[in-house]
């Protein structure tokens, strides 16, 4: 049935802009009534008529629980670190100050380990934004585009003079960060994955990858010296340049261990050759 | 193969299992496709296998139908690659707004139904049918506010909606029943006036009374059983205009998948009766 293609006209005068329009005054006040304190707060006669209905309420709470909701569920190892109800208590503050940007709420809170991180009553707890980026590094990997992993066959098949100049390309989903001074990596596996393991931590950096070497997302131990190689192969570095920056950043760095874990964790999609001869 | 959709269940992550291996004839799954607009992952996958063995319909909560400002673009454009990815059963969305001026709040918010609001609705839809390249459903909303401002009654302006575009309409009997309780209209007399020719689909779910004001004020929370009222409502409705397809929904307060599907097996076996006789 195609019927409906035929019958839609566009409506002759709906284009015009509707800046001052009844119904985006409307929406306006209501928006704002919304995240109002209270029922008077700067409102036009009406919108505060509305508000001040009990059954508004149901509004406010609605959209504030959609978004509270939306964090707890995007930030699983921070609320379990901090609590449920201290989380999100932290959440609503955030939401007042910024409302998703769109309706996929799954990438809800991108900003959420910087608010953290300048939140007064979460200073004693320095390593909660490098959690909160971890968190949010599995989210971005969870949805990230399909698209094959390199195999370590595949890698191993080149011949070893071109391998130098071969560059290796970060699957879409596979993210990696690195924590210069706090176990950040630990801290949040245990809480991602609600471990009962409460031994001792050497307080130590720490880094991490996340990717989906076979469907769902998987995580591993990341130093300092293999996070500084994928930034290289992200830039579009070669091996060689990538392996430099690795020891650069670690002198002791086991190279072939690295290439090892990084390969058996999907880091790579691809590879292209820098010799164009 | 034409697959007859009797009664759908709410799809949900936790009865993903019991879900894609459920033999029972005429079911079919709800998503919300908000939930499913990424790049790739196992969401998709997940969703893919679901829709290898069961239809599925695309219920979106986020087009913002009714907000004066332009539908977003790339919402749309990536809810007409999910639907070109999944080829869903139906499509359908509601009577409400929800962003505006680059925020999204997530609710179904309300607005005086007047003559410029319906203009504006109905581009929408039309930019969305096109978008889609199919007919979609549009969903009467629960009411719990008095709104001044109306003037159009709600029946007449969905029925409007539908004329203009070419829509169809997604009945669903509990916000019918909580708004008629919420501001006082009779639920009997809606339904009997709801334009039957145009409903696609029916949506039945729980509602449960507000926890600060009580039975004054009913909630659409979908987190209990379909009441016995609704239930009615719903027997009164399909004797009126016959069988549709209808989804049980409920997304809070999650019980079993069997639970769930004991419910379903209500619905569809009132929609298969007319259909058996037919046969």
């Amino acid at each position: 049935m195609r019927g409906w293609t035929n019958r839609w006209r566009r409506p002759r005068n709906a284009l015009r802009m509707n800046m001052d329009s009844a119904l985006s005054r409307f929406q306006d006040g209501f928006a704002q009534a919304l995240l109002a304190p209270d029922a008077d707060a700067g409102l036009t006669p009406e919108i505060a008529a509305l508000a001040r209905q009990p059954a508004f309420a149901v509004y406010r709470n609605t959209v504030m629980k959609g978004c509270i909701d939306a964090l707890q569920a995007n930030y699983p190892a921070v609320a379990r670190l901090v609590g449920e109800a201290w989380f999100r208590a932290a959440a609503a503050i955030f939401a007042r100050e910024r409302l998703p940007a769109q309706a996929t709420l799954l990438n809800y809170g991108e900003a959420f380990a910087e608010f953290l991180a300048g939140f007064e009553p979460a200073a004693d707890l320095p390593y909660l934004p490098g959690v909160a980026r971890l968190d949010r590094c599995w989210t971005e990997s969870h949805a990230a585009a399909d698209e094959p992993v390199l195999a370590a066959a595949t890698l191993a098949a080149l011949a070893p003079e071109a391998l130098a100049s071969t560059v290796l390309h970060p699957h879409a989903a596979a993210r990696w960060a690195w924590f210069d001074d706090q176990p950040i990596y630990t801290i949040w596996q245990r809480n991602r994955a609600a471990s009962q393991d409460e031994s001792e931590i050497e307080w130590q950096g720490e880094g991490a990858l996340l990717a989906r070497p076979r469907g769902a997302v998987l995580w591993a131990p990341l130093d300092a010296a293999g996070c500084a190689f994928l930034d290289a192969c992200a830039a579009g570095l070669p091996l060689a340049a990538a392996s430099a920056a690795a020891l650069e950043a670690r002198d002791d760095a086991d190279l072939a261990r690295l290439m090892k874990t990084l390969l058996e964790n999907g880091a790579f999609a691809r590879m292209s050759s820098t010799n164009k001869t | 193969m034409t697959t007859v959709l009797t009664a759908g269940l709410g799809l949900k992550p936790q009865h993903y299992e019991a879900a894609l291996a459920c033999p029972a004839p005429g079911l079919w799954f709800e998503v919300h496709p908000e939930n499913y607009l990424v790049a790739g992952g196992p969401r998709l996958t997940w969703l893919e296998a679901i829709r290898a063995r069961h239809p599925v319909s695309l219920h979106g909560v986020a087009l913002s139908l009714a907000a004066d400002a332009a539908l977003d673009p790339d919402h749309l454009a990536r809810l007409a690659a999910l639907a070109r990815r999944i080829e869903p059963a139906l499509v359908s969305e509601h009577l409400a707004w929800s962003t505006w001026r680059g925020a999204y709040h997530p609710d179904l918010l309300p607005f005086p139904r007047t003559t410029e609001a319906l203009l504006r609705i109905a581009l929408h839809i039309g930019q969305t049918q096109e978008a889609l390249g199919r007919r979609i459903a549009i969903e009467n909303p629960a009411h719990y506010l008095r709104l001044d401002g109306h003037d159009w009654d709600e029946i007449d302006f969905l029925a409007e909606l539908a004329r203009r575009t070419g829509c169809g309409l997604l009945l669903d009997v509990n916000n019918v029943h909580v708004g008629a309780h919420n501001l006082g209209y009779s639920a009997e007399a809606y339904l009997d006036a709801f334009p039957g020719d145009a409903v696609m689909e029916i949506h039945l779910a729980g509602h449960t009374p507000d926890p600060n004001l009580g039975q004054a004020l009913l909630i659409d929370s979908h987190d209990a059983p379909v009441a016995p009222e609704v239930w009615a409502l719903y027997e009164r409705l399909v004797a009126r205009i016959g069988a549709r397809p209808t989804l049980i929904e409920r997304d809070d307060q999650l019980p079993e998948f069997a639970e769930l599907l004991g419910e379903r097996e209500r619905a569809h076996a009132r929609l298969d009766e007319p259909l058996a006789a037919a046969a």
